[in-house]
């Protein structure tokens, strides 16, 4: 096995019993993203001196004896997060010079513990969008098959999970960004609860929906991610100042008389959204025996508010995002148009040039929807639906302890296939926009692979602050499987 | 045709928090340009507002003292517009559930009590400015310079219950009076700490139709906001009668020219596409909050005016002058705790205090006489050791020194002469060495009575007892 097929705690406890140092684990990613990255893409930047200096520091922290279990730990971080001193470009032209005065605090955190920062990942353009082919700085490939796409937006954080070039990742999730793209790449991506995990410092698309979550190798990566990142910021409001679990104590591998909750708009009735491609059917199916078989019981559930979804987050998200996306005017940071003859025109030259199209398409959508005289049509009435919405994971989890859907209903499809039909691509994050809606956590485990070799990821979804009942079930299922085990040929 | 104005009043008033209303930067007014920012009201990309708690019990306390309701849910607003002083491409404010509703405030004019309703007040933040062509090292340009972005502002927004340009400056001076009494702002108007726009129609007398309204800008004296409404009325009183039609404009108030012009019409408008700020969280406020501040609340402006009436007996002028600012009225009554003689406390507040306060460009707070000390001072008047006279001496010297009054009347020998013999004796030698003025006075030209008290004075060094004086004087000259 080579040094960067490692997870987090089986890097951890070579490290501790002095079997390796950072600075090789982190030669190696190094050694590693270079070898691969010209097939993948993963990365917008890597950060070799960074990642040297960082590893340092570690092995001096390790060999002090104050070891966290992050320290020395290779990691790298979606280019929405901000990183002091280091470019941070949210996959867009109009940020590809801002270099910000300030870290993120997940980042924060991170760094804290003694974690490694290898790069900055590859998105969607300001997190717009589900096959990461929207970024100005190029496509990223699905490690497992490189023809097609590795999901979005946080496609770089999965697929550089999947081609071993960082031990984990953060992404963000808006309505399906971490949950999808794991389920393309087969790794473990978990959204938590709105509220979890601080939003300062992370761009902003759409503030009522975004979160912060991790991408690991194996389910025990993540809860150690999630329990690093996690708690209250004072700098973010809407951060919850609940306890933080230890994530890990939980993963007890046991789901002995678990209810888990399956939602027939997400089975039987989505034939009328085109359907579930079989193989993600039978991966389902296959998933369902486990679980009985590990004791868990299942339990037939209505989420009756399901087919608005889509549309009020189209709605509700593009609002928002019109608004955060308004700081963006070549003023004070990012790109400035050279060919401004007077202010407005400075500001509205540097966006039209600075933005691209599917960002463009979604400021003007939200716009709209924010307008006087469509206001009350449009946005009022997509947050009464997202209350509807709320309530029905309300009612069901008065039944189950979690729910269990697919994440996508077909796995990863292939380059360029719905670059120019953003309806159908909008329709790709159709089974995981309904949990931002709601504000509750959710996670994508792997679950198996399609007749061509494109994994497949099923979602649990648990109660608002529930992210231990998710990830020990997701645990267990883990343990059951050998699916986390394959990798991709690359 | 006889016309009926009607005005509203937007009021902005800046809040005296040390710092931002949604980060912690400095509020001071005129660093160094950019000096007092960071990631937050700079707009960085990832910065996220937290609101500042002193915020929000000055806009309780602002909402209490105008007699409004508190709301115990409320929300805060965006409001998109693109400028460059703007560093979000939005303002935080708050639309559909302001802070305050529905209250209201009584104005005097010409001797009547008028209520003038309040709609709402509410919490936003200011924006930044723009800085042309003098900026240091930027040589021909223009600047922006955000120290200002994020100060915090209450937004007072009045019913059009005003129906002159009188009215509106008597609602806005009573407004400035209570947050400057509030201490929740330093009403400085020059520096825009407390400004002012202006709804203004006009509508035949009798009608029951509301004209269009202009909104005038940029009004930020009171001086200013008369002038402005009352060019702003007669423009438009003219413009209807010479057959034309006001419209719905925004219309720009140049104090240099007395005139207002138009800004933007309706249709240039801003849509602010006004919606819940989702990085913030409804501020929710109990009764508790609010009783609790309603019981911190200093006894207001108009409450103190009328117990300085009844308690002290002054005068409605009087009351007036004393309650100007609330460091005059406490001033006041802590010299009345000193000595009870409120009426010559009063006059002496009015009086010297104020000139030699005048004279210093001090305020009230920074006098050098305590309250204490003047009245010591009025002791001694009032007492028969000092005459009013040399109490005015006294009190400069006190101004300069801060010492007791005592102390200077005793070391500087001030005493007053009452010792009937000495005077006599004084007055002796002045008719003796006068004897001219003594004969026409003696022949009925009383008017030379005044040239023996001053010579009286002048002899005594203006120490005698001058009710002594005339007494004694008047005796003597008889004969």
């Amino acid at each position: 096995m080579e040094l960067f097929d490692l997870t987090i705690h089986e890097l951890h406890n070579k490290l501790i019993a002095g079997e390796v140092s950072s600075v090789e684990a982190t030669t190696a990613m190094l050694a590693r993203i270079e070898a691969v990255e010209p097939a993948v893409g993963s990365f917008i930047t890597v950060t070799p001196e960074q990642a040297l200096a960082d590893a340092e520091a570690a092995d001096r922290r390790i060999a002090s004896g104050n070891a966290d279990v992050l320290t020395g730990i290779p990691l790298a971080l979606k280019d929405i997060f901000l990183t002091e001193g280091i470019r941070t470009t949210c996959g867009s032209r109009i940020l590809h010079n801002f270099i910000p005065p300030y870290s993120a605090t997940s980042w924060e955190k991170l760094r804290n513990q003694g974690a490694v920062l290898l790069g900055k990942l590859n998105q969607d353009e300001f997190a717009m969008g589900s096959s990461s082919e929207s970024s100005a700085f190029g496509i990223t490939r699905n490690p497992w098959n490189t023809e097609y796409i590795p999901g979005g937006s946080s496609g770089g954080s999965a697929a550089a999970i999947a081609a071993r070039q960082a031990l984990a990742t953060l992404g963000t999730d808006t309505g399906g960004s971490i949950r999808q793209p794991s389920s393309h790449c087969g790794c473990v991506g978990l959204k938590p609860t709105y509220g979890r995990v601080s939003r300062y410092g992370v761009i902003a698309y759409a503030s009522s929906l975004d979160q912060v979550g991790p991408l690991t190798r194996d389910v025990t990566d993540c809860a150690v991610m999630l329990g690093a990142v996690a708690g209250h910021d004072p700098k973010d409001s809407t951060s919850v100042d609940t306890p933080v679990p230890d994530y890990t104590a939980g993963l007890t591998g046991s789901v002995e008389g678990l209810r888990i909750g399956l939602p027939k708009e997400y089975f039987h009735d989505s034939n009328s959204r085109g359907g579930l491609d079989p193989d993600v059917q039978t991966a389902m199916d296959r998933a369902i025996e486990t679980y009985r078989g590990l004791g868990a019981e299942f339990v037939d559930i209505s989420l009756p508010h399901t087919d608005y979804a889509v549309a009020t987050y189209y709605l509700i998200a593009t609002a928002e995002a019109s608004s955060n996306l308004a700081r963006y005017d070549g003023v004070r940071f990012g790109h400035r148009s050279e060919q401004a003859e007077s202010l407005i025109d400075m500001m509205t030259k540097s966006r039209s040039e600075g933005f691209g199209m599917e960002v463009k398409r979604r400021i003007m959508l939200g716009t709209y929807a924010l307008s006087s005289g469509y206001y009350d049509a449009y946005y009022v009435k997509a947050q009464k639906v997202r209350t509807l919405i709320m309530q029905d994971f309300t009612r069901a989890f008065e039944r189950v302890d979690a729910i269990l859907t697919p994440v996508a209903p077909t796995p990863a499809f292939k380059i360029g296939e719905k670059v120019d039909d953003p309806l159908q691509m909008y329709l790709s994050d159709i089974f995981t926009i309904p949990v931002n809606l709601a504000g509750t956590c959710a996670m994508s485990v792997p679950a198996g692979f399609s007749a061509s070799g494109l994994p497949i990821g099923l979602q649990l979804i648990g109660k608002p602050f529930g992210e231990e009942t998710i990830l020990r079930a997701a645990h267990a299922f883990e343990q059951a499987t050998e699916w986390h085990t394959r990798k991709a040929n690359i | 045709m006889k016309f009926q104005p009607v005005i509203g009043l937007e009021v902005h008033v800046q809040l005296k928090t040390d710092s931002k209303i949604f980060c912690g930067c400095s509020t001071r007014f005129g660093a160094e340009p950019n000096s007092q920012t960071c990631p937050v009201c700079l707009g960085m990309p990832g910065a996220l507002p937290v609101l500042n708690k002193k915020v929000v019990e000055f806009a309780v306390k602002a909402g209490l003292a105008t007699n409004c309701s508190i709301s115990h849910h409320s929300i805060f607003a965006r409001k998109n517009y693109f400028y460059p002083d703007l560093p979000k491409g939005y303002q935080i404010s708050q639309f559909e559930d302001p802070i305050c509703r529905e209250g209201w405030l009584d104005i005097q004019i010409n001797g009547e009590e008028k209520r003038i309703g309040i709609t709402r007040i509410h919490m936003e933040e200011d924006a930044g400015k723009l800085v042309h062509n003098d900026v240091s090292g930027l040589g021909e340009g223009s600047g922006v310079d955000l120290n200002r972005a994020c100060t915090p502002l209450l937004e007072v927004v009045s019913e059009p219950d005003l129906r002159s340009s009188d009215e509106a400056v008597s609602y806005l001076k009573q407004l400035h009076q209570i947050v400057t009494w509030l201490n929740i702002c330093d009403g400085n108007m020059e520096e825009g700490s407390f400004r002012c726009d202006a709804n203004v129609s006009v509508m035949p007398i009798g009608s029951d139709t509301l004209g269009t309204r202009a909104e005038i800008k940029n009004v930020n004296s009171f001086r200013f906001v008369k002038q402005a409404i009352e060019y702003e009325i007669q423009r438009q009183i003219d413009l209807i009668e010479d057959g034309g039609t006001v419209v719905q404009e925004t219309r720009l108030f140049d104090p240099n020219s007395g005139t207002t012009r138009s800004m933007r019409g309706k249709e240039e408008a801003h849509d602010y596409r006004y919606f819940p700020d989702p990085d913030l969280v409804p501020l929710v406020i109990d009764d508790e909050w609010v009783e609790r501040a309603r019981g911190e609340l200093p006894e207001l402006p108009e409450h103190k005016r009328q117990r300085f009436i009844a308690e002290f007996g002054a005068s409605e002028y009087d009351a007036e002058v004393l309650t100007a600012s609330r460091g005059l009225s406490e001033y006041f009554e802590e010299a009345v705790a000193f000595h009870q003689n409120a009426k010559a406390v009063s006059n002496w507040i009015m009086g010297e205090v104020t000139r030699a306060l005048n004279d210093s460009g001090k305020e009230i707070d920074q006098c050098p006489v305590t309250p204490r000390l003047l009245g010591e001072l009025l002791k001694l008047i009032d007492g028969g050791t000092i005459s009013g006279k040399i109490a005015k001496t006294v009190f400069d010297e006190m101004w300069r020194s801060g010492r007791e009054p005592k102390d200077i009347v005793e070391e500087q020998g001030l005493v007053q002469v009452s010792d009937s013999g000495a005077i006599e004796a004084i007055i002796d030698g002045i008719m003796a060495a006068n004897q001219g003025q003594v004969e026409e006075y003696r022949g009925g030209k009383e008017k030379v009575f005044g040239f023996f008290v001053g010579q009286v004075m002048k002899a005594s060094k203006g120490k005698a007892n001058p009710a002594l004086v005339n007494e004694l004087l008047l005796n003597k000259l008889k004969g």
